[in-house]
């Protein structure tokens, strides 16, 4: 416990300058950062700190906010068990973050998850197809402005008889 | 070994020989007994399919437990748990695959209708993409419900009608 709370400090202290706003929430630090300063910032995560999992990449749909999404990374450390969070804001014209593929290469799936459901673009990785999903399905699902009950099927339905 | 005695009829008794009945009936029974299920396991029923066709509960006395691990082999299809959009071109080869007569059961709420899955990704009921004879509904069905399903779809095949040879044929 004393060696990873240890380290969460020390992360604060020297990424806090980087970081638009920090604090801790449920025992995970929680950096609020630029989208430019992503890559830089977990970069020094993983080759200083030793965050070597790098555990998922979500997004945060705000309808009514501006910007409108916010863009969640974890990482963890095998050698501390300890989480960090970061998270930068997009906007909605152009939701397009830096891709952590040179990182972390399990990043790959990851974003492209996260690019069929919410619909983020990450610079860099060149395999962005659907994942989950199907080819020719139109939309991001896990927006709020995505009608619940909206099917697209594959198979055309049948004509039942009433 | 003599030539003169003659080897004797077989002589008739008053035993059960013959016995009428109608083409239609006689081939319904034949064919209620001897449903031979595919199953399209999807999800978290396929444990109460698991309990209902292992001992306890037994599904062969009914004639009804041997799965066939090709639908090319079988003529009644469960499917038993959620079908996605995505999944459900494979359920329709499946259904296609499979040789006439065939029936189907829609196994629990999800085949039955999506159940709680009302979104995206979710078929709505795979009756939207195959017919269907038999609707078992629960989060997983009871054991005993299935049963007394298979005993309805055997009670639906007994009173069908069973053309042998028809046009298509």
């Amino acid at each position: 416990m004393g060696t990873g709370e240890n380290l969460l400090e020390r992360v604060q202290a020297s990424l806090g300058a980087q970081a638009l706003e920090t604090g801790m929430a449920h025992g995970i630090l929680v950096l609020q950062i630029t989208a430019e300063s992503l890559v830089p910032v977990a970069g020094r995560l993983k080759q200083e700190f030793g965050f070597d999992l790098f555990l998922d990449v979500t997004a945060t749909d705000w309808p009514q906010r501006r910007p409108r999404f916010d863009v969640v990374y974890h990482f963890y450390s095998a050698r501390d068990f300890v989480r960090v969070r970061l998270k930068t804001q997009v906007e909605e014209t152009d939701p397009t973050v830096d891709t952590l593929v040179p990182l972390y290469g399990s990043a790959r799936y990851m974003e492209r998850e996260c690019h069929e459901m919410y619909g983020i673009r990450f610079r860099g990785n060149d395999d962005l197809r659907p994942l989950l999903l199907y080819e020719g399905f139109v939309g991001h699902p896990l927006r709020k402005d995505y009608p619940k009950q909206r099917e697209q099927p594959l198979v055309p339905y049948r004509d039942v008889k009433p | 070994m003599s030539a003169t005695t003659p080897v004797p009829r077989q002589q008739k008794s008053a035993a059960f020989e013959y016995l009428t009945t109608r083409k239609d009936e006689f081939v319904g029974w034949a064919r209620k007994f001897s449903l031979f299920p595919y199953p399209f396991v999807t999800a978290c029923c396929a444990m109460e399919f698991m309990s209902v066709s292992s001992t306890l509960y037994d599904t062969d006395r009914f004639g009804a437990a041997l799965p066939r691990f090709t639908p090319r082999q079988s003529d009644l299809l469960m499917v038993v748990g959620t079908v996605s959009h995505k999944q459900a071109p494979i359920l329709r080869k499946v259904y296609e695959q499979m040789c006439e007569p065939k029936w189907v059961i829609a196994f629990g709420v999800c085949a039955t209708s999506g159940g709680f899955y009302q979104n995206y990704a979710a078929l709505p009921g795979i009756d939207k993409i195959i017919p269907v004879d038999l609707y078992i509904p629960g989060c997983p069905p009871r054991p005993e419900m299935v049963i007394d399903g298979i005993m309805k779809l055997q009670d639906k095949i007994a009173g069908e009608r069973h053309p042998i040879i028809n046009q298509d044929f």
